[in-house]
């Protein structure tokens, strides 16, 4: 998380994370972004509203009249072999649930952001993490997965959204970038990838062949279904589905070690608590306490051998995150129960200091023990 | 036995279903007015000579499967999502010819915001609505169409104003938004009346090619299976009960 | 005047003896097979009384599974 030295060249921006995710949907050559407002992740649409990639890509921006409405434009446009992508909350991610698994069962590959506050219900504005069941166990009906990103910075925010176009075509899935409202609303420095074109609608047919674009006489009509009556076929359809889901966890496993190679205990956190973790480790090792800490940076697949080989050399896991414990029951079967593994988690909006984080894992790991 | 074989030359055909409704055998009930505005809509792509460029967007419902017929490039959405899916399609792919095809349920219950939204921002899409008055697939239930005193399996004592609400003319509202350029409310149970549809689908498939904004062509239908009446009286039926509530007729014909 | 001349010819596997055509036909050409059903168990539709076509094709028009072809000549003057 400490920026590498830049070239002189090179154009670094100060902006919001959601700001940079517009900017860089638009270099990326994204075809569509469909949305709907809601806090704390509206930069998003506002800002390319404000930059009119219509005028210059060709991007297509609309603001739907519902989450529901906009992720079955992601559904539409996706079955068309486009790049499309669409952000919101939590709530409205709740929302999204039904077109998700669509998408998912259409094998179709699309970009969904969501920017947690906290819940359940309407809940709070403020930053929270806890949708990671929702994200990375499948949040609406049916056997599926898709990948999970969790940014951390605003330089990741707008870099996952070319690395998760990027895997979405590789694998046909849709891919979850799994922000929160701080790494959404921060403002922080940023250096945005490189513009490059859309792709024709030539380079879509042969990159896409599947994909729904009219029928020209020399092919059979393209149809894209989830429904299949024929329980053996349906069964087949499942089965191609964890086929995907198993060459993704053997291939797509990404995680960031910090300060783990001499380390006595572990911390385990994603997005933007893992750096409120690592300012609490440097403190700690100041001290004489050497801690290491283990940053999932896709929560599905998750980063289960890396946690569990750690597992096997320190002397407790402490797993942190904005919400009441869910990344814990990973990091539990990943880790095997081989040493103490707590939480520490704060609920509501609230975000810990560093401080915090340390009294916790001394209160867990040091006290009377 | 027919001493009339001879007519039967390839000189002599007048009508024949046309080519892209394939072979498939229908799901659809003996007598169910979907299979001939399926084959209306094969016809004008056909005539039309757009096949290459139409992508017709599939709903839930009994024309769940029309992708299985008609042979075109479909999207089969979740139920009610159509017009959403069809904006993303046609905004994406503006000079394709892309329609929508539901029913009562999809269209004007679970799915009014979407249908609403996508006519009242004018998208270049044509919905063609199969009103019945029930919902086929699910065994013959009530639908926001569902005419007042009309007996489904959730209304078994008849539809009542005053537990269900009123029938929703949601055609004569899309007729209301400026976005829709064309709203027109047809049957097919004559000859006649079939020719008359089949001519509204083309107007509507020319202006959304076009870019004129959204057309609806509403096509008051019979579910003679859900009706519990044989094809001949549901039609009967139909005239008798349904167009007193959906008169059929052009509601809106910008040109 | 001479009326014109037509013919039908039903794909019976694939009609499912709705009786639309029947009563749609002016001319009462057409019924649905008594007795005898098809493969999947309609009573289809025949042409009972083919003299009588008129080849207006009616009967294509409200046929809900496009099983009827129709042809038709016009009487010479």
């Amino acid at each position: 998380m400490v920026f590498p030295p830049r070239k002189k060249m090179e154009e670094v921006r100060l902006m919001k994370g959601n700001e940079a995710i517009a900017h860089a949907a638009v270099r990326y050559g994204v075809d569509g972004y469909f949305g709907y407002p809601i806090t704390p992740q509206s930069e998003v649409l506002e800002t390319l509203e404000e930059l009119m990639p219509w005028e210059t890509t060709g991007m297509v921006v609309l603001q739907a009249e519902s989450e529901v409405a906009a992720i079955n434009m992601v559904y539409g446009g996706a079955s068309t072999g486009k790049a499309v992508m669409t952000s919101s909350s939590s709530p409205g991610v709740s929302l999204m649930q039904e077109g998700l698994s669509y998408i998912a069962a259409g094998e179709l590959p699309a970009l969904v952001v969501n920017v947690m506050r906290g819940g359940p219900g309407l809940g709070t504005i403020h930053p929270s993490q806890a949708d990671y069941f929702q994200a990375t166990k499948g949040g609406g009906h049916g056997d599926y997965h898709f990948i999970v990103l969790a940014p951390a910075t605003v330089q990741e925010m707008a870099d996952f959204v070319g690395l998760g176009f990027d895997l979405a075509f590789k694998y046909r899935t849709p891919v979850m970038m799994l922000a929160d409202g701080i790494v959404g609303q921060m403002m922080e420095k940023v250096v945005l990838p490189p513009a490059r074109p859309r792709r024709t609608e030539q380079e879509i047919a042969e990159q896409c062949p599947w994909a729904v674009t009219g029928r020209p006489g020399w092919r059979k009509p393209n149809v894209l279904t989830t429904l299949e009556l024929d329980s053996y076929k349906m069964e087949e359809n499942n089965r191609r589905y964890q086929q995907t889901y198993d060459l993704i966890r053997r291939n797509e496993v990404r995680y960031k070690e910090y300060h783990t190679e001499d380390a006595e205990y572990l911390m385990v956190a994603f997005g933007s608590i893992a750096r409120i973790c690592l300012k609490a480790i440097e403190d700690a090792r100041a001290r004489g306490l050497k801690i290491g800490l283990v940053r999932p940076v896709t929560l599905w697949p998750f980063p289960e051998e890396i946690i569990s080989e750690l597992s096997k050399k320190v002397k407790g896991i402490l797993v942190v995150e904005l919400n009441a414990g869910q990344m814990i029951e990973d990091v539990r079967m990943a880790a095997k129960d081989r040493v103490p593994i707590y939480h520490f988690g704060r609920l509501g909006g609230i975000v810990p200091n560093p401080q915090e984080v340390l009294d916790a894992f001394e209160d867990r790991f040091l006290k009377s023990k | 036995m027919e001493n009339n074989e001879y007519i039967k030359r390839p000189e002599n055909l007048v009508y024949r279903k046309p080519r892209l409704l394939n072979d498939n055998n229908m799901h659809y009930c003996p007598g169910c007015s979907h299979g001939v505005v399926h084959r209306l809509v094969a016809e004008v792509i056909e005539e039309m000579g757009v096949e290459h460029k139409t992508i017709g967007i599939a709903p839930v419902g009994c024309a769940v499967f029309a992708y299985n017929y008609i042979d075109i490039d479909w999207v089969e959405a979740a139920h009610g999502r159509a017009p959403a899916v069809a904006t993303a399609v046609r905004r994406l792919n503006p000079d394709r010819l892309v329609f929508t095809y539901q029913g009562d349920g999809d269209l004007a219950a679970i799915g009014t915001a979407e249908t609403i939204h996508a006519a009242n921002r004018g998208e270049n899409i044509t919905i063609i609505f199969i009103n019945n008055g029930i919902y086929g697939m699910t065994g013959g239930q009530m639908a926001p169409t569902t005419l007042e005193g009309m007996t489904t399996s959730t209304t078994p004592y008849g539809r009542r104003i005053d537990l269900n609400g009123y029938p929703l003319k949601i055609t004569e509202l899309l007729a209301q938004l400026p976005g829709t350029c064309y709203v027109t409310r047809q049957s097919v149970h004559t000859p006649a009346t079939v020719r008359k549809t089949k001519l509204a689908i083309r107007k509507a498939f020319e202006n959304s090619l076009a870019g004129k904004g959204t057309s609806v062509v509403e096509v008051v239908s019979t579910c003679n299976s859900g009706w519990k009446m044989s094809p001949a009286k549901a039609n009967e039926w139909m005239v008798e009960n349904m167009f007193p509530a959906y008169p059929p007729g052009d509601l809106k014909n910008e040109e | 005047m001479a009326k014109a001349k037509g013919a039908v010819e039903i794909n019976s596997e694939r009609c499912k003896g709705c009786d639309l055509c029947v009563v749609a036909c002016p001319v009462q050409v057409l019924s649905l097979q008594p007795k005898e059903v098809n493969n999947r168990g309609y009573h289809f539709a025949f042409a009972s009384n083919p003299q009588a076509c008129i080849g207006c094709a009616a009967c294509a028009a409200v046929c809900p599974d496009g099983c009827i072809a129709v042809y038709r000549i016009m009487p010479e003057r």
